[in-house]
């Protein structure tokens, strides 16, 4: 697989992803900003098309999560260059009401590159549930939590 | 969508330990600990250019937390990490991670032929 993916750390405000994929940058465009599109490889139905400003309901289609529906906000289109929406990154629960909860953002940015199109795609606003930046400090590996602290002290003395 | 399952319970458990995080001295004291072990309220103080009460204050927000379990030996209260906790927090954006890769991987699979 020719993916190059980075994640910037300790920052755990946003997770950030970058790939290459071998596909026009129109294609990909379309798959992006064209909500049927969207559903299709992101597993929901939303009930409307993508316009700056809309707020619009899907339905997830993930087995064993069909009554979960999610709702997005679309906040910017810049056709073949950026897309970005705004959600709540962990309503599932039917019942609860999310509204006043911090929403991510989710930013789509392609780019030409020689073999296709250049992805990045952030998703931003985790510290609004406050400060998950310091809990990536804490990232552990197979050597276990000790071993973590040496990126700790480099994260506090920062 | 793992995305919106395991990881939605996880933050609702999370929450509260990036909000008791939400202080340089906090994350201080989490190194020391894990650093140096259990320590007393006395000891956790020195250095820190903080003063003890403030220390006591941050350290009783996050057993409040579950970030620290506080006990009693003699006189001293000492504190040690829950690291239990700790992990659970950092597991969530592991898994916002790990969703986004599996749906890059759909997005790819979708947009080349």
């Amino acid at each position: 697989m020719t993916t190059t993916m980075t994640e910037t750390m300790p920052d755990t405000d946003r997770i950030e992803k970058k790939v290459v994929l071998r596909a026009p940058r129109s294609r990909v465009w379309r798959a992006i900003s064209d909500a049927d599109q969207f559903g299709e490889w992101f597993r929901v139905k939303f009930d409307g098309t993508f316009a700056e400003g809309k707020s619009l309901r899907g339905k997830i289609l993930h087995k064993g999560y069909e009554d979960a529906q999610m709702e997005i906000e679309i906040e910017r289109i810049q056709p073949e260059k950026y897309f970005a929406y705004r959600w709540h990154p962990y309503a599932i629960d039917p019942k609860a009401d999310y509204s006043k909860e911090p929403t991510t953002l989710v930013e789509f940015k392609l780019e030409d590159a020689k073999e296709g199109t250049t992805l990045t795609i952030i998703e931003s606003g985790f510290d609004k549930v406050p400060l998950a930046r310091r809990a990536e400090a804490f990232r552990m590996n197979d050597n276990g939590w000790t071993s973590q602290i040496k990126n700790i002290e480099r994260y506090v003395s920062a | 969508m793992s995305r919106r399952s395991s990881a939605a319970l996880n933050l609702a458990d999370a929450a509260p330990v990036f909000a008791a995080l939400g202080d340089p001295t906090r994350v201080k004291l989490v190194a020391r600990l894990s650093a140096d072990g259990p320590l007393s309220i006395s000891r956790l103080s020195e250095g820190t250019g903080v003063t003890r009460q403030a220390i006591t204050k941050h350290l009783r927000a996050m057993d409040k937390a579950g970030l620290v379990r506080a006990s009693r030996h003699g006189r001293e209260q000492i504190f040690e990490l829950e690291p239990r906790r700790l992990e659970k927090a950092r597991r969530y954006l592991d898994q916002v991670s790990t969703d986004w890769d599996n749906a890059i991987n759909r997005l790819r699979s979708f947009v080349e032929d």
